[in-house]
């Protein structure tokens, strides 16, 4: 990254362009709102990605890291953001399910730790070089996933 | 020995102390002496525990921001008696105020059981009742009444403190009947 | 000769403000390490939220942080909002900010309850707890509860102000300005209270920003970042307030942003009853929302709350997401108490205001 140049505060537009440029065909912008930016990311450079939007534009703050259950597929979902204009970015990343493993982006952002182990526990999908990836909520001796769709609550119909 | 004529000796064997005791005890129960004490003391027991109930520092969930606000100024439950103690080994009543998850469910007996006798237990709030909005969830316990036997129910999601302390005045009568029925002797 | 071992400041303690576990090892007093052990209220709220209706959720949010429970069901309205794509009208909009504020203002003085009787002043929390009561009457005469208000609406919010509701709200807001400087005197003017919390477990603003704390945390170390000013929702943007920034970083730091937030939500509030407009308060939202992907975040007592919305199209959501403040906040817990002494636990976790409800969901 020491080629780049630092944006302190970068506007949606800027974002796009930037994101667009520098990473090609790995990222595809799904939408863009005031203030808000939806892109997609393939899970192979998602921590070259991470760490670009730290670094160069300046989005100190992980706000939180989603899993999702899609059936065919499952995906985490990013969400950045930055302390001056507002603008958060949200980042979907597919993992197939014959391979459910994506890097982890702890040491990047240190609030990423406790949101991967959360996902890890829910729902299966392991982190590599997490610093400590293990239950968090539940009682240790669930060996089951909870929020996935196979999993069933009592009610459900 | 025989202990009538030397009421100031104390320089005995064990095993005689021991019988001397056990009959003199089993004297005093067939006599009808227990009737006698517990008519006697039951009151003042009564009025001594249900004056003083103690419970203990727990708060789980929702709840438990109303018994802390049962505490305050304006609804003051400390005129009943109620001062918290944080060690369950010098608590009267132990109140369950939140939903119980598996993860707590071991401590919340453990916590039972660390409590000397006589003792009460108080589920507060829908979910310690029966499980309360969380019936469907794979980590909830539906009701303490699976873990501690409970005395009392007071129903609400959740408890206005009002409510609360009229469940500790039904506690309170409880806990009369309790002693009115005889415990001398009894653990 | 002082060993090395591990103390549980387990479920049960007077102190720990909620059901969780921080284990410590010391040596002598002074910590080494700690683990903080979280899950004694995991629920699967997520998980739950997949099996009812959207209205059905409303309720639910309130029991997510019991302590600030109208901005919980408040930002899970906005993301609903967003899916939907509706307008509210002002006069809701207005309402809300107000029932926002007398939100964070309770959930500051049952903070600063919780936080006087950890350090042994118990008169500040006779006294929070008495102007709290005055703020809970309030939404007692608005939403019909103290505590879990259920007030927010898809499309506005549940009834209009009752008669004469305006004049309760200002006589209350001027009487507690005027009281919370006694309260602050308690605490201010107490050198024992100050030698306890300032130059404790100070941390700095780039750990601050790298650990993911937000809110009144994250501006007692220098973060400058406010939900409410940087990120407008509702009509904040009209309104026109300050945002408290301490630089210090220590425990003191952290506990008079949040004396100067209530302030000035005091000021917000009569900005707002000064300028609401007249007009509907709901508007009629459809029952089933289209398919894509949402999310809103505002401003909590506690920190930036977010909720992410995956919607099929049908009247259930399929995923929605909850990112806690506290959640993260305490998974510093291990960088703010390391190196300070045991008892200094109390006041440094008592300075993160936590409600475990929200943690562990």
């Amino acid at each position: 990254m020491s080629g780049d140049d630092f944006y302190e505060a970068p506007t949606v537009e800027q974002v796009i362009d930037l994101m667009g440029s520098r990473f090609g065909g790995d990222v595809t912008v799904r939408g863009s709102k005031a203030r808000r930016v939806f892109l997609s990311a393939g899970r192979e450079r998602i921590y070259e990605i991470c760490e670009y939007i730290q670094d160069v534009l300046n989005f100190e703050h992980a706000s939180s890291l989603t899993g999702v259950d899609w059936e065919s597929h499952m995906q985490v979902v990013y969400h950045l953001s930055n302390y001056y204009n507002g603008v958060m970015i949200e980042i979907n990343v597919d993992i197939p399910l014959d391979d459910l493993r994506v890097d982890s982006v702890t040491p990047i952002w240190e609030g990423a730790n406790w949101h991967e182990r959360e996902i890890y526990e829910l729902f299966g999908i392991v982190f590599d070089n997490h610093p400590e990836l293990e239950r968090l909520l539940t009682p240790c001796d669930y060996d089951f996933f909870p929020f996935r769709k196979s999993y069933k609550l009592r009610r459900a119909e | 020995m025989d202990m009538s004529l030397y009421p100031h000796a104390i320089a005995m064997s064990a095993a005689e102390y021991m019988s001397w005791s056990t009959a003199m005890i089993d004297g005093l129960l067939s006599s009808g002496m227990k009737r006698t004490v517990d008519k006697v003391t039951g009151p003042i027991w009564a009025w001594a525990m249900k004056n003083s109930i103690h419970p203990l520092h727990f708060g789980l969930a929702c709840c438990a921001l109303e018994m802390a606000a049962a505490s305050n100024t304006k609804y003051d439950a400390e005129r009943l008696g109620m001062i918290y103690r944080s060690s369950p080994r010098q608590t009267d009543v132990l109140i369950i105020n939140g939903w119980i998850s598996k993860k707590v469910r071991p401590d919340i007996r453990r916590l039972y059981e660390q409590m000397p006798s006589p003792k009460w237990v108080v589920a507060m709030g829908e979910c310690a009742i029966s499980g309360g909005p969380w019936y469907d969830s794979y980590n909830i316990v539906q009701g303490t009444d699976q873990i501690v036997p409970v005395d009392i129910y007071i129903p609400g999601c959740p408890v206005k403190p009002d409510a609360m302390i009229d469940g500790f005045l039904l506690l309170q009568k409880k806990i009369e009947k309790y002693f009115a029925r005889g415990v001398f002797m009894e653990d | 000769m002082t060993s090395k071992m591990w103390v549980t400041m387990g479920p049960q303690h007077p102190f720990s403000h909620g059901l969780w576990t921080l284990k410590v090892k010391i040596d002598g007093e002074v910590i080494s390490d700690a683990i903080p052990i979280i899950g004694y209220l995991h629920r699967g709220w997520e998980k739950e939220c997949e099996n009812r209706t959207y209205p059905q959720i409303i309720p639910m949010a309130d029991r997510l942080c019991y302590s600030a429970s109208m901005t919980w069901s408040h930002v899970y309205v906005n993301t609903v909002e967003e899916a939907l794509d509706i307008e509210v009208p002002e006069r809701a909009q207005y309402l809300r900010v107000v029932a926002d504020e007398i939100c964070r203002i309770q959930s500051h003085l049952m903070w600063l309850a919780a936080m006087g009787t950890d350090l042994g002043n118990l008169t500040v929390f006779l006294w929070s707890l008495r102007e709290r009561e005055m703020f809970l009457d309030l939404f007692v005469k608005l939403c019909g509860q103290r505590l879990t208000t259920n007030y927010p609406r898809i499309g506005g919010v549940r009834n209009d102000m009752p008669y004469l509701f305006e004049r309760d709200c200002m006589r209350v807001v001027e009487l507690f300005e005027k009281r919370l400087w006694d309260i602050i005197a308690l605490m201010d003017d107490s050198a024992i209270f100050l030698s306890r919390m300032q130059g404790v477990s100070k941390i700095s603003r780039k750990e601050a920003a790298n650990m993911g704390l937000t809110g009144p945390a994250m501006r007692g170390c220098g973060v400058d970042f406010d939900v409410r000013r940087d990120d407008p929702y509702e009509v904040y943007d009209l309104m026109d307030f300050e945002v408290p920034v301490h630089k210090d970083g220590d425990a003191y730091a952290r506990y008079a942003v949040r004396i100067e937030e209530m302030f000035q939500s005091c000021e917000i509030i009569r900005q707002a009853m000064a300028g609401m407009p007249d007009g509907p308060v709901r508007v009629k939202a459809p029952r089933n929302v289209p398919e894509g992907t949402h999310f809103a975040r505002i401003e909590d007592p506690r920190g930036e709350a977010m909720m992410h919305l995956i919607s099929d199209g049908t009247d259930k959501p399929y995923r929605l997401k909850v990112r806690s403040p506290i959640f993260v906040n305490v998974s510093g817990a291990k960088r703010m108490v390391v190196g300070t002494r045991m008892a200094d636990v109390p006041a440094i976790m008592g300075t993160i205001d936590m409600c475990l409800g929200e943690t562990d969901r």
